[in-house]
């Protein structure tokens, strides 16, 4: 059994209402709005224009940096237009809209490679960023830059299929139905990193999934180890699942290579083993559509950039108290205000709330129980994180109390009896201190050229 | 098909879900935890304890709501946190103490100790205790006459009707060992046999509820623990002559008020350390100041102001005694102690 990372906390975990029933792939959408980003990082420049015939797996849009990635046509179709549209972040942003020609045409540049088991480590992270894959634990952080740099630097090399979050169950039934997706890509890691095994990370409530995993490794005699861990939430952050596996702590402000580990998400491993072994990019998503507002809840598999109301659609629709949409679990996910947005790599699920989970205190008072410090994963004292940011305390909140350690869990949230909007305090907490600093660099490149300038 | 043009969302900071417990609810719970001790007060003194209690709830509860009203703030009655109070408040006084003393009280316990001080969670001092310590000033005489055990108080009775006696604590301070194991046995002193405070007689009812609670999860055993625990290992070691090591112990721990202040009030949330290192540091110094209180103070009882003394020192053990961060810099510190 893995080790006990700290604080955590248990929510109901609602997963019954899914984890037994098969992926469904989705009824082709008539159209798909494709935003041009994907990925933390630069946007992607769009390269196709109104009134393109575009097929499935063709590159719609090209990386903006270094740190990005391409994307993909999803469907086989005609460009509509080339427009911003609303985001599932927040706003808008240009997005590439396919109206489907439901002929399913791949790209004629798709083909497997040849032999998977000589590729270099060069080549796989090559496939690896023209496939565009990003982490799709949600924070779609380009996975060629972190393989690149990770190479070297890395001896652990972990699979995320904890999936800590309630109702999703994406990851779940991934690995009970292909799992030999998971360890053939699990093993294309482990000879890229030239480590001896791959750690599969998988919470405790999902013991049959593991027995799966673990009798492919065997069929496969793949470099594969499944670690079961403690069901808690939040198992699946990157820094407890180091934790939980490793038994180290990654240093405060650093990454998970700081401390040799490398962590890739299920659904990551999947999208590398089907771009080496099928040649194609990242064109469609798992997603877990569940909640009290749907209708009947399902595991669906969706083009990339399905607009999320054919999702509900295939699920019998919404119900009509229905007063919350999130895209992604209810810890972490993204309230959705306009029903207008898409699926993204990053979307593991769509919830639509319509019970009385909303719990909220017009005017709450702290009553000191601590039961936030306990729970807290960092370590932090959100109590007193909390005081200081309240009375404008930026500085000590910062420096003192490691306010920017928070990884925005939420577990110190979903337990307040006060009912305090800690998090959101935190991320008003984090943006002001980013705000400085970026007021700070501003300013010294101005000095710094006025300088130039006198010296001239 | 649904119509999704006309959903009303509200759109939020995550995270969406919220556990079921709430301030009320938590509050509700220590009211649980309460209530054996309530009925074995009433066993052993008569329906008079429970009629002092709820006129202390009536107070406590009033108190708040008028403050409230008087200041224009929001009501806050309905978090249960002043019938709490109350009820430790009548937990903490004789059960012969005139009705109108009790409502002073909590008027001190509410009004100056808690929402003078901005209301619940801002207190620094337990508010029942603090109240407590008001009455003993005001009302010295009032606040030390105890009830002897089984001697039933008519209702809105005064204490010159009824035999009273001295506490077992009262006995162990004079040094009179003989009669005090004369009158109260070891079992006596753990039913709640015996005369004290409204409340705080039954240490077996109290740990009832403590055992709730802890179940419960709203309190953790490190406060309670390191005060019973140090109350304990000190006296056992430092018996006085006439007495045997274990007896004298267990007269301390059973007696006076140690097993209602280390359940339920050295473990307010608001006047105790958020840690659970400095809960234990909390706990370990109310037990070292109780013991001398009761051995070298001028009063027989130390419990309450060792727990008002901590709770003073609460900001300093938040200040120092802070958790180790996830991923601190150890190389650091191992590099700054190597130069």
């Amino acid at each position: 059994m893995a080790q006990a990372f700290f604080g955590g906390v248990h929510p109901d975990d609602m997963k019954a209402a899914t984890n037994e029933k098969a992926i469904e792939q989705i009824k082709a959408p008539a159209q798909v709005v494709i935003p041009m980003s994907m990925h933390i990082g630069a946007p992607c420049k769009p390269i196709v224009a109104v009134g393109d015939k575009v097929t499935i797996g063709q590159k719609i849009g090209e990386p903006g940096g270094f740190v990005s990635a391409p994307i993909h046509a999803s469907v086989s179709g005609t460009v509509k237009a080339v427009e911003p549209r609303p985001f599932s972040m927040g706003g808008t942003m240009m997005s590439v809209v396919i109206e489907n020609d439901f002929q399913d045409t791949v790209c004629p540049d798709i083909h497997p490679v040849e032999d998977p088991d000589s590729l270099t480590p060069e080549q796989l992270v090559e496939i690896v960023k023209n496939a565009g894959i990003v982490g799709q634990g949600g924070a779609t952080f380009p996975t060629h830059v972190k393989i690149s740099s990770g190479l070297g630097k890395v001896d652990y090399v972990l699979i995320n299929a904890a999936e800590c979050e309630p109702y999703i169950t994406g990851d779940h039934r991934t690995c009970l139905e292909r799992p030999e997706q998971v360890i053939k890509g699990a093993a294309l890691l482990a000879k890229c990193f030239g480590v001896d095994k791959v750690y599969i990370g998988i919470e405790a409530n999902k013991q049959n999934a593991a027995d799966v995993l673990n009798k492919t490794i065997q069929e496969l005699k793949a470099p594969v180890v499944v670690e079961v861990l403690h069901t808690r939430y939040p198992q699946g952050a990157e820094k407890q699942l180091v934790q939980a596996i490793t038994g180290r702590q990654v240093p405060s402000g650093k990454l998970p290579a700081d401390a040799g580990c490398c962590i890739f998400n299920l659904n990551t491993t999947c999208s590398i083993y089907k771009a080496v072994y099928t040649g194609m990019p990242v064109v469609s998503k798992v997603v877990t559509v569940s909640g009290s507002g749907v209708i009947e809840p399902k595991n669906i598999e969706c083009p990339i950039g399905t607009p999320i109301t054919d999702l509900f659609d295939a699920c019998g629709g919404l119900k009509e108290e229905t007063y919350k949409l999130i895209m992604g679990g209810p810890m972490m996910g993204l309230a959705q205000y306009d029903v207008n947005v898409n699926v993204g790599t990053g979307t593991g699920a769509m919830l639509a709330f319509a019970g009385d989970e909303e719990k909220y205190e017009a005017e709450p008072h702290c009553i000191r129980c601590g039961k936030c410090v306990g729970v807290c994963p960092m370590r932090l004292e959100p109590v007193f994180m909390y005081k200081y940011l309240m009375k404008g305390d930026v500085d000590t909140w910062q420096n003192r109390l490691h306010g920017m350690d928070c990884i925005e869990c939420g577990a110190c949230t979903y337990i307040c009896p006060a009912r305090l909007p800690l998090i959101h305090a935190f991320r008003m907490g984090k943006q002001k201190v980013n705000n400085a600093r970026m007021a700070a660099k501003a300013k010294a490149e101005a000095e710094a050229k006025a300088a130039e300038k006198k010296e001239a | 098909m649904t119509d999704y043009k006309n959903l009303k969302l509200i759109a939020s900071s995550s995270p969406h879900i919220r556990s079921g417990e709430d301030t009320r609810s938590i509050m509700l719970d220590v009211i649980i935890a309460l209530i054996p001790a309530l009925c074995m007060s009433v066993y052993v003194f008569g329906f008079q304890a429970l009629v002092l209690t709820i006129i202390s709830i009536a107070a406590c509860v009033f108190w708040e709501w008028a403050y409230r009203k008087v200041m224009k703030k929001s009501s806050a009655v309905g978090d249960l946190s002043a019938v709490v109070t109350g009820m430790l408040l009548a937990f903490v006084c004789p059960v012969s103490l005139p009705w109108w003393m009790i409502v002073v009280g909590a008027f001190f316990s509410i009004v100056v100790v808690k929402q003078l001080y901005g209301g619940i969670g801002c207190n620094f001092l337990n508010p029942a205790l603090a109240g407590r310590a008001a009455l003993l000033a005001c009302y010295a005489s009032a606040m030390t006459t105890w009830v002897l055990p089984g001697e039933k108080l008519a209702l809105f009775g005064s204490a010159a009707d009824v035999a009273t006696g001295a506490t077992p604590l009262a006995m162990l301070k004079e040094g009179s060992f003989e009669a005090l194991m004369d009158t109260y046995s070891v079992t006596d002193m753990f039913l709640g046999k015996i005369g004290g405070s409204l409340g705080e007689v039954s240490a077996l009812m109290l740990l009832l509820g403590g055992v709730y609670l802890l179940i419960r999860k709203i309190i953790s055993w490190h406060t309670p623990v390191a005060y019973i625990a140090t109350v304990a290992i000190i006296c056992l070691i430092s018996a006085p002559e006439g007495m045997g090591a274990v007896d004298y112990m267990l007269y301390n721990v059973f007696g006076g008020g140690l097993m209602l202040g280390a359940i339920f009030m050295a473990t307010d949330y608001a006047t105790s350390p958020v840690t659970k290192p400095g809960q234990l540091i909390f706990g370990i110094g109310c037990g070292l100041l109780t013991v001398f209180i009761r051995r070298f103070g001028s009063y027989p009882e130390g419990v309450c102001y060792s727990i008002l003394v901590m709770n003073c020192c609460t900001w300093l053990l938040d200040k120092y005694i802070r958790p180790t961060i996830y991923g601190a810099p150890k190389k650091e510190k191992k590099e700054a102690a190597a130069k």
